[in-house]
């Protein structure tokens, strides 16, 4: 309960003190000749954030990346080795499979959540708005669950029992129903069908975003389009693709970039349900590895950096994206 | 056309029959976990959880493990630690951005635009980029000056604000541009200070928008391993970091497993479910744009 009061307290505390924050540099401002108050005005407003966003999160990314070419002693020294660093992950095998891992979730992640998250939406648009809400409801309902309690959810499912004994696990249940033989799902390597099953858990959580989002482009899909496609005698599948399709392009795409740099950074998963064992490792997993159970802050920092710099195109694609938008308004 | 087609066609049953299937199986899941939380011990060890229902006995239901983890494992601290971290990481940088994004919105000033557009490129930034050398910061600042930082939960409110900032102040910008700039020209014409516009009439406006960055950054920090992990630790273990614990031991056996995850499931479904409207509202405004 003392933390409980701590955190209340923290948010009282909080809050006033960056209102009288703001209040007394606007009143310094103000008393200021109306030149330099112009100009000074606009940084009490987003001075705080400014200073906020550096100290935590650019000069950290710089310092990370500065990182990267140090090695680092246990009493915290470091001493430049310029790329030995790289040289070092990339010449590990397990550092091209991570690369292959991140590659495959980013190629086969983002393509089915939007897919279906279109269709989703666009069955949910046909039955009347009560059952839509309800069937919605049902499908983005995994949004709100960590990535931790996801994990228990499915290691309930993909458990394995030697065979002969009863199968706790729904997956293996069914295989052994249907005739097989109990299967460590986890740990197939086999067309690296391990890291699908990672990747069944992140679309589970993520179809629903997109079904939203899909769903709210569809109902902005002007009604005298699809009814003039209508009229010239077009089935549904092709009003689909031909009318609808076209209209909702944009959003679609918003929505598989941000799932792309979702299943990019993807880590939680792998973390809670094999640690990245069995080659289901990944570059995030690989970060956390590197660093709090190897204690290796080098080769830690060369491999975020790596996955920053793959990250990197797609922020420059955002930042593009978002002036075009901003010229238009 | 039949009777039958007739009332199919009209009560499109068709798609109803389709996202029926879909949701029973997007549902199962975590039916699954629900009932497995009720489970008897040694029964949730030996059989699958369909067995609670296709063998039924009153016996094999209890909820013996919610209060077990409660009490054994310490949930119920944990809870209050989780709460502890979140309530605080939620609030504390609504206000912050929402200055910010009115700076950003209606004040013309030099590099405006550049320093937005380097907002928008940390949207996009893995956290793991930025967080040892934090570590490092709040460490340094200890041996400076005495103050503990990193294990308390200060140290997970400054990270979560800090990483919050770029998707609230987009959100609140988003929203703000909306406000016609005839109203602002108006109260300043009536000789109105900004820091009176943003307090009388921006903020109220805002409101919506302040509610769907608050659930956002509420379910995102509730949820959070990683953060807690790094920042507050071993000391207020969090309800993810405790969860993970409890997963990898196994000792307590899947009911317990089970319910742990039920009981820090239940706060963010509930905040979910009743206030899904602004939930959803800020989905759209911060993607779709």
């Amino acid at each position: 309960m003392k933390d409980f009061l701590v955190a209340i307290q923290a948010i009282v505390v909080g809050v006033v003190s960056t209102m009288l924050l703001f209040w007394l540099g606007n009143k310094i401002v103000e008393a200021l000749p109306s030149k330099i108050r112009k100009t000074l005005q606009p940084w009490v407003f987003i001075g705080p954030v400014v200073v906020l966003i550096s100290l935590f999160l650019i000069y950290p990314t710089l310092q990370s990346i500065w990182l990267s070419f140090m090695e680092e002693e246990i009493d915290g020294s470091t001493t430049w080795v310029g790329l030995q660093n790289y040289k070092d992950i990339f010449g590990d095998a397990n550092f091209r499979t991570m690369l292959v891992n991140n590659l495959m979730w980013i190629t086969i992640v983002p393509i089915i959540v939007v897919s279906l998250g279109v269709v989703i939406a666009q069955f949910a648009n046909n039955v009347g708005p009560k059952r839509e809400k309800f069937f919605k409801s049902a499908i983005f309902m995994p949004m709100a669950i960590s990535f931790v309690s996801a994990a228990t959810i499915w290691r309930l499912i993909y458990s394995y029992i030697p065979e002969g004994q009863s199968q706790t696990g729904l997956l293996n249940a069914l295989w052994v129903g249907f005739g097989g033989t109990p299967q460590t799902w986890l740990q197939l390597e086999g067309f690296k069908l391990n890291n699908i099953f990672l990747m069944i858990i992140f679309i589970w959580l993520n179809v629903g975003f997109a079904m939203v989002l899909m769903s709210a482009a569809i109902k902005a899909v002007p009604e005298d389009t699809i009814e003039a496609g209508r009229m010239d005698g077009a089935s549904p599948t092709q009003l689909f693709f031909r009318i609808i399709l076209p209209q909702i392009w944009g959003t679609a795409l918003s929505v598989f970039i941000t799932v792309l740099i979702g299943s990019m950074k993807i880590f939680d998963i792998v973390l809670a349900m094999t640690g990245g064992n069995y080659h289901t490792n990944v570059l995030a997993q690989n970060f956390y590895n590197e660093y709090f159970i190897y204690g290796n802050t080098g080769k830690a920092m060369a491999t975020v950096v790596v996955l920053i710099a793959l990250i990197a195109p797609v922020m420059t694609y955002q930042v593009r994206h978002y002036r075009k938008m901003d010229m238009l308004r | 056309m039949s009777n039958f087609k007739k009332f199919a066609a009209k009560s499109h049953l068709g798609s109803t029959l389709v996202l029926i299937v879909i949701s029973a199986l997007w549902l199962l899941p975590t039916f699954g976990l629900l009932i497995t939380s009720m489970r008897e011990s040694t029964e949730a060890q030996t059989t699958g959880w369909w067995n609670a229902i296709t063998h039924f006995t009153p016996d094999s239901w209890t909820l013996q493990a919610f209060s077990s983890v409660m009490s054994n494992d310490g949930l119920g601290s944990s809870i209050i630690s989780s709460f502890a971290v979140t309530l605080p990481a939620t609030i504390l940088p609504l206000l912050l951005a929402a200055y910010a994004a009115y700076g950003f919105t209606f004040l013309v000033f030099k590099g405006r635009e550049f320093i937005f557009s380097i907002l928008i490129g940390l949207l996009v930034i893995p956290l793991q980029g930025a967080l040892v050398p934090v570590l490092k910061l709040f460490l340094k600042f200890t041996a400076i000056t005495g103050i503990e930082i990193s294990g308390q939960y200060a140290a997970a409110w400054f990270v979560h604000a800090a990483f919050a900032m770029p998707l609230a102040v987009y959100i609140l910008r988003n929203y703000m541009m909306s406000i016609p700039v005839p109203l602002i020209e108006a109260a300043k014409v009536d000789g109105a200070s900004n820091f009176t516009i943003f307090w009388r009439l921006v903020l109220p406006i805002s409101v919506p928008a302040l509610a769907s960055f608050a659930i956002f950054q509420f379910l995102w920090v509730w949820n959070d391993y990683l953060v807690a992990f790094v920042f507050v630790g071993n000391d207020h273990p969090v309800l993810t970091y405790k969860l993970l614990a409890m997963l990898g031991q196994y000792g307590e056996g899947w009911q317990s497993v089970a319910a742990g995850s039920f009981i820090s499931m239940s706060v963010p479904l509930l905040v979910f479910f009743s206030l899904q409207r602004y939930f959803i509202r800020g989905l759209t405004a911060g993607a779709v744009k």
